[in-house]
Parts: structure tokens; C-alpha cells; sequence
């Protein structure tokens, strides 16, 4: 018994540890293990062999759940090869990316002002765009270039990115109700 | 006991008996019973041939209670001692529940939950749905011929904390092993799904009695997928029931009726809402009880138009789920009508005007439910043969979190969150020297405290004096695959420790439900012991069982020394169940439990090793 399983999420779901991964294969995996630790296979079983289940079925949601979103998978991966992507603290970004920022919220301030929901769903289909080109990005530094400090500083584009996507979604759906 | 004849460890110890279990749809107006009996699902009827039974609770003043179709006809003559919908009223307290004003009933605001006050005591809405339970095990051990081994019971997937412990404990109460609360509508896409083979994203609508639910679920490889659920656990037919009655009352110019006639002019607006289903109007005549009569007629089209908000409540929350999936409408590759109420023409309009698509209705919407629940309670129980190699992940309906500084709520866990989830927190202290620490656990969507449920509150005490800051206080929330939580707080420096099963704030505490089983066991004067007894045989009987099973599938991960501490147990165990001190068997069973707990782990590390090994093991090298 040398590896301890609930350690390394890419080891429990038989991945290389990559940026990029096969999404089916992580989907494939997800299924057969939550298929042999699941509670529902220990229903009728003692209460200890219930409790192990649910600590284990708890341990695979959990791998499943940061390794499908890009931006988690990312910040697991980073910590792994011991680089703290520094997400509460390290907030220095270069000034260009943050007039960029800027630019973006006034664009989304605007449109949520005078109520224009093609308008933020417009933003929305381009800051999506976007996100995907930053994602190549990533995908280069973590898997191609070994690049872990630049890569930390691309999931804290990210990150601020996926906020601000999160905004938009929220004034959309302001404006709906 | 049959149950207590095991073999010697080696022998064949039966390992495929077939366990009797059964699936309840412990529903707002109706509740059912369903097993798998020669591997299909059936419901269990009564000796009339009828699947339902109408949840109406009646207390009579000589101490009998009477359930289903008899106590309903009371309902206008006895209105506060005949409970209907008390489904409405779990985990509720008086401010929560719509329409209360107009309802006949004796109401008592308690902490939390509410209670009702009848001619036989003050009752909870947990002792009354246990007296709905008790009828459907009593017909289900009657049809069945046995015990139960357990039963899966059904919940709206909307339900939140409170409604879904409330129910657990009803069963308790009825003393019902509860094997899993399953959502409504995942139930529904079970029976579905496994009676059509469908692969795809679907979607269930389900609108009840008293709640209304929508899930979208991804069907693969048998494995059911909840990917988004959203709702209203306040909305169903019910409430198309009273506007069609407030529209009667407007209509004939009636004064506030008195609560008997509330009663007859709700059921006649229930008979008409229900004629318009398949007529183009419906009559709606009563007589009153000062002598005036009422004498309407109803189109379609007008009840149609007075429940048009109600129907577009139902659209809102498909908005939203779609989008927490991730979803088009135009991705739905079917949608699974369920509940009674989803038979109205208007209803159906809407959904297959969102969906853009003719929506499936090929199931009895009413029973669906219960049938999935049976298929599901039959694997649970340990019944699971080589074809049922399906499995269901479900998530949880409504964030849950922490109340910070200011009334702002922290969330923990997000909804949607597949289960079992834990996650955990940490806290510190604000002020120098601080030695507890007060949490109060909330679930819900808004932003402000006093806009979601309370759960509970709790402290953690005696954190070593430090600076403020300086304690890091870690707060971890396990939700269990039934979606019920439970948190616990830690100091981690000092190891001090706090821990709640989200309980005591509004249901009922472990103290109640004894006593409450204990009158029951009392009125139906059963020795107390008697069953204390048959419970811990039961449970060591199980206990051995499995043993046995898991030492003849894995006995070679074991020294010889670990098999004979093991071998020894179980004879422990065995030797004291042939007895009577129910102590000693809790005992024993518990030691045997504690002997196997590093093998059990063993065979779970092989069990996932061996999923590892059908993948790439060699791309695992990096």
C-alpha cells in the first residue's frame, strides 16, 4: 500500500498530471470509482463500512469536481509542483491586464445601466472568447514550457476573468426577473 | 429468529436472500407503497385494488387514528382533528406556511416547527406523517409477508434541511429503517430511465400536491446524473385547488365561511379542477351549512386564466436550472411529467412551449415516484443483482452556509454540489483573549441571514486564550448522501472540538422522538425491551452477516493473527445475540465493528486499486 489515493486526485482518477486532460476519460473513471465506493453500495452494511464509503465517495466528488473546471484543475495542479498560485494575497497583475479589466467593466456597467441584455450577453460571448485564448495560454506554461510562475500568473488573470464573467451573468439575470 | 442461523465461518452464509424492502411517496395529498417483487416494481394495494392512500390523518377523541380514505370523509365535520397535506407543515414553522389563515386547524407555534392542536394532544407535523407511514409499512409487511429490512422514502428534491430531517425522524417514528431519502424527481427519472433505456440529458418536472420540483439529469452508462435541480417547496396543486375556491367564494358573495364550509367548497374546487382535465367545464355546487348554496360553472379557459401565475411560477425556476446546468432548452432530450397536478391541459402547454417539445407522459405520473423508490430501496437493501449495475449521484437543492459579521451570509457549500460534499472553513477570533465562538449554520440563495433558513446555532468553547487573530478555527459541513448535514467545529492549534448534527434549532431533539416512541410502543403495548432486543439482534445479525461475506470475498488480505481476532469476534458477537441483554449484544456487535475496521479499509484500497488498473495505468508514471 505506497501511494495514499485521497493525496493526488490525478492518481486516483489514472491521469497524467497535466494541464491537459482527456475529459471523457476523467468523466469514465469519475463513474467507476463512485460505481465501487458510492453509500448506495453500502446500504445495508455496518455502519463503519457506511462511514468509510462516505468518506471515500466525499474524496471523489471532491478529485471530480477540481479537476473538471480548468481554472480549479489549474490551481490544484500548480500546488502539487508546490507553486501557491497566491489567489488571496499575490494580487500584483501587470497594468496592462488591468486596464483591460478596466475597460471590461465599464463596458458591463454601462450595458447593466441602460438595461441592454443583448449588449451583456454580447460581452459575455467575448469575455468567454477570451478566456478560451488565456486558457491555450495556461495549457502552454503548466504542460509545455514548465513555465509554473508565469502559469500562476495566468489562473490570476483567470481568476479575475471568471469573476467578472460572473458579474455579467448576475446583471443578465437581474435583468430578466 | 430465522434471522440469527448462520453458518459457520467458510459455509455458505446465504448471501443472496432476498431482503424485503419497499419505496414510499409520502406525498402531500397522496402516499404509496411500492416493491420489486420477480425483479419488476409494483405498487402495493389495498384490498379494494387502490394504490393510494389520501394523506389525511384523523384523531379521534377515544384515542384511535384513523388514516386515509375513511378519515378523509370527516374532513368537513371534524376539521381540526382531520390533518390533510401535513406534508405542508414539515419542518415549518406558522410565518412560513401560505394560505395558514384560512386553514381550520388549532395551531400552536413552536420553536422551529409548528404543532397542531387536536382532541388527542398537541401533535407534530412528524408524529402525524408518522401515522401515514405506519399504514403503508403495515400494508407493505402484510403484502410482503415479513419484516422490512427497510424502505427508501421519497422527498421533493427542493426540500432543505429541516423538511428532509423531519421526515427522517417521521419514519423514525414509525419505525421505519429509513435505507435513503431519495428526490422526488430522481425517482421518477429511475422508473423512467431503466424502463427505457434512455441515454441523454432529460429533464423531470414535477409538480405535487403541495411542492414542485425541476431536475435535470444526464442518463449514461446507467449511471443518472443530477446536474441541476430547482423549485418551490410551497407550490402544487393544492394552491390551484384554493384560487379555484377563493374565485367560488368571490363568485356566490359567501362571507368568510365557517371552516367546515372551507372544507366542502375546497373539495368541490379539487372535483371541478379535476373534471377540467378531460371536460370543457365543470360544475361547482355545494350546500352550506346557514343553508345557501353555491351554484357556479367553471370553463377551461377560466381556470386556465385565475392560475395563470401559478403556472408561471413553474417557469422561472426552469430558467434557472436550465443555466446552473449549463443548458439550452434545445439540449433537453425529454421531459418526464410527474405528480398528479402536471395532468391539468395548461400545465402541459407551458412545458412543451419552453421545451419546445412534446413533453413524455407514459407513466402514471402519480405512481411513478414510489416505483423508482421501490427499484432503488430493493438495490439498497442488498438485492442487487448482476443487471443492476446502475447508480445515482444526486446533489444538493440550496446552498448552504455561516452567518459573518453584518448579517451576510457566508456560503460553504455551493448548491448544486454533488453528494456526499464536505467542505470546510476557517475562522479566527476578533478580540484578544476570545474563548468561544458562536456559529450559526443557514441555508438558502440570499445574501442576508434573516432572507434564508435557520438551521441551527452552535458554540465552540474553551479555545485557548490568544491574541485576536490568532486562533484558526477550521468549520467543516458534511452533507451525507440523503442530503442531511452536519457540522463540526475545530480549534486547530488546541484540538478543542464542537460538533452538531443540524438538528435541535427546529425539529425535533433525540429526546423528543424517544419519548414519542416510547408512548407509541406503550399504546400498543409492546414490551419496550422486547424490542430494544430485536433491534440489536437485527443489527448484529447484519453485522455478521456482512463480515462473513467480505472474509470469503477478501479473506487473503488478512495475517492469520488478524483472521483469528476476527473469527473470535464474531463468535463473541454471535454467542451473546443467542442471548437476551440487548447491552451485550451493542456491545459485542460494536467490538466486531471495531475488529473489522481496518480490513473494511483494505478492501476498499483494492476495490479502487482495481478501477485504477482498468484505466492507463502506464500514462499514470509521469
Amino acid at each position: 500500500m505506497s501511494i495514499d489515493l485521497q493525496q493526488d486526485f490525478f492518481r486516483l482518477f489514472g491521469l497524467p498530471r497535466r494541464f491537459r486532460i482527456d475529459e471523457a476519460a476523467l468523466e469514465l473513471a469519475y463513474h467507476d470509482l463512485q460505481g465501487r465506493v458510492h453509500p448506495d453500495r453500502f446500504a445495508h452494511l455496518p455502519d463503519s463500512d457506511k462511514r468509510l464509503s462516505m468518506q471515500w465517495a466525499t474524496q471523489v466528488n471532491e478529485g471530480f469536481r477540481t479537476l473538471r473546471k480548468p481554472l480549479s484543475r489549474a490551481t490544484y495542479l500548480l500546488e502539487l509542483m508546490g507553486v501557491d498560485a497566491g489567489l488571496h494575497t499575490n494580487t500584483a497583475m501587470s497594468p496592462t491586464f488591468l486596464m483591460e479589466q478596466m475597460e471590461w467593466r465599464e463596458a458591463v456597467e454601462e450595458a447593466r445601466a441602460a438595461g441592454e441584455a443583448d449588449e451583456l450577453a454580447q460581452l459575455h460571448t467575448r469575455l468567454r472568447q477570451h478566456s478560451r485564448e488565456v486558457f491555450d495560454d495556461l495549457a502552454r506554461q503548466c504542460d509545455d514550457e514548465q513555465d509554473y510562475a508565469g502559469a500562476a500568473e495566468t489562473v490570476r488573470r483567470l481568476m479575475f476573468m471568471e469573476k467578472l464573467q460572473h458579474e455579467i451573468d448576475d446583471a443578465l439575470e437581474a435583468l430578466e426577473s | 429468529m430465522a434471522l440469527l442461523q448462520i453458518a459457520e465461518p467458510g459455509l455458505s452464509t446465504e448471501p443472496h436472500k432476498h431482503r424485503l424492502a419497499v419505496g414510499i411517496d409520502l406525498g402531500t395529498t397522496n402516499s404509496l407503497v411500492a416493491t420489486v417483487r420477480n425483479g419488476i416494481a409494483v405498487c402495493l394495494v389495498d384490498e379494494d385494488g387502490r394504490a393510494m392512500v389520501p394523506s389525511i390523518v384523523r384523531y379521534h377523541a377515544d384515542g384511535k387514528v384513523e388514516v386515509g380514505r375513511s378519515a378523509g370523509v370527516a374532513h368537513a365535520t371534524d376539521p381540526k382533528n382531520t390533518i390533510i397535506s401535513v406534508k405542508r407543515f414539515m419542518g415549518r414553522g406558522v410565518k412560513d406556511v401560505a394560505y395558514i389563515e384560512s386553514m381550520p386547524y388549532d395551531f400552536v407555534d413552536a420553536d422551529g416547527m409548528l404543532r397542531l392542536r387536536t382532541v388527542q394532544g398537541v401533535k407534530s407535523p412528524v408524529e402525524v406523517s408518522a401515522e401515514i407511514l405506519k399504514v403503508l409499512a403495515a400494508r407493505a409487511q402484510a403484502s410482503l409477508g415479513g419484516e422490512l429490512t427497510g424502505a427508501v422514502i421519497t422527498v421533493p428534491a427542493y426540500f432543505d434541511d429541516a423538511q428532509r430531517q423531519a421526515t427522517k425522524d417521521a419514519a423514525k417514528l414509525a419505525g421505519i429503517n429509513v435505507l435513503r431519502l431519495l428526490n422526488e424527481p430522481t425517482a421518477a427519472a429511475v422508473a423512467y430511465g431503466l424502463d427505457n433505456a434512455a441515454e441523454g440529458v432529460y429533464a423531470v418536472y414535477d409538480l405535487g400536491g403541495g411542492t414542485f420540483d425541476l431536475s435535470i439529469l444526464k442518463l449514461s452508462r446507467g449511471i443518472f446524473e443530477v446536474l441541476a435541480t430547482n423549485g418551490d417547496a410551497a407550490l402544487g396543486g393544492d394552491d390551484f385547488d384554493h384560487r379555484l375556491f377563493c374565485w367560488a367564494l368571490d363568485q356566490s358573495e359567501i362571507d368568510p365561511p365557517s371552516s367546515e364550509d372551507a372544507r366542502r367548497l375546497l373539495l368541490k374546487a379539487r372535483e371541478a379542477k379535476e373534471l377540467l382535465t378531460a371536460c370543457e367545464e365543470a360544475p361547482i355546487k355545494a350546500t352550506l351549512g346557514s343553508g345557501e348554496k353555491v351554484d357556479l360553472v367553471v370553463t377551461r379557459d377560466q381556470f386556465a386564466d385565475m392560475t395563470k401565475h401559478l403556472v408561471q411560477k413553474t417557469v422561472a425556476p426552469m430558467r434557472k436550472v436550465l443555466r446552473d446546468a449549463g443548458l439550452a432548452p434545445e439540449d433537453i432530450k425529454g421531459v418526464v411529467m410527474v405528480g398528479g397536478a402536471t395532468r391539468m391541459p395548461h400545465i402541459q402547454r407551458a412545458v412543451a412551449e419552453f421545451f419546445g417539445q412534446e413533453p413524455l407522459t407514459n407513466l402514471d405520473p402519480d405512481k411513478v415516484v414510489a416505483l423508482g423508490a421501490a427499484i432503488q430501496a430493493n438495490v439498497l437493501a442488498g438485492n442487487r443483482k448482476d443487471e443492476d449495475d446502475w447508480l445515482l449521484l444526486d446533489v444538493i437543492p440550496l446552498s448552504l452556509g455561516l452567518e459573518m459579521m453584518g448579517g451576510l451570509t457566508e456560503k460553504v457549500v455551493p448548491r448544486n454540489s454533488t453528494l456526499p460534499i464536505a467542505r470546510a472553513q476557517e475562522f479566527t477570533t476578533y478580540k484578544d483573549g476570545q474563548t468561544a465562538m458562536a456559529f450559526h449554520v443557514v441555508q438558502g440563495e440570499r445574501e442576508l441571514v434573516a432572507d434564508c433558513r435557520s438551521l441551527a446555532r452552535f458554540e465552540l468553547r474553551g479555545i485557548p486564550p490568544m491574541a485576536a487573530g490568532a486562533a484558526r478555527i477550521r468549520v467543516t459541513f458534511q452533507v451525507d448522501a440523503d442530503g442531511l448535514l452536519s457540522v463540526s467545529a475545530r480549534e486547530m492549534s488546541s484540538g478543542v472540538e464542537a460538533s452538531v448534527l443540524v438538528k435541535p434549532s427546529y425539529g425535533l431533539t433525540d429526546d423528543e422522538i424517544a419519548g414519542m416512541l416510547r408512548d407509541g410502543v406503550e399504546r400498543a403495548s409492546e414490551d419496550i425491551d422486547a424490542r430494544a432486543l430485536r433491534e440489536q439482534q437485527v443489527e448484529a445479525d447484519r453485522v455478521i452477516e456482512a463480515t462473513l461475506v467480505a472474509l470469503e470475498q477478501d479473506g487473503e488480505l488478512l495475517s492469520d493473527e488478524e483472521r483469528a481476532a476476527i473469527d473470535a469476534a464474531v463468535a463473541a458477537t454471535r454467542e451473546t445475540a443467542a442471548g437476551h441483554d440487548p447491552r451485550a449484544i451493542k456491545r459485542s456487535t460494536e467490538a466486531l465493528s471495531r475488529a473489522t475496521n481496518e480490513f473494511a479499509a483494505r478492501r476498499m484500497d483494492k476495490s479502487i486499486r482495481s478501477a485504477l488498473a482498468g484505466h492507463k495505468v502506464d500514462e499514470i508514471q509521469v
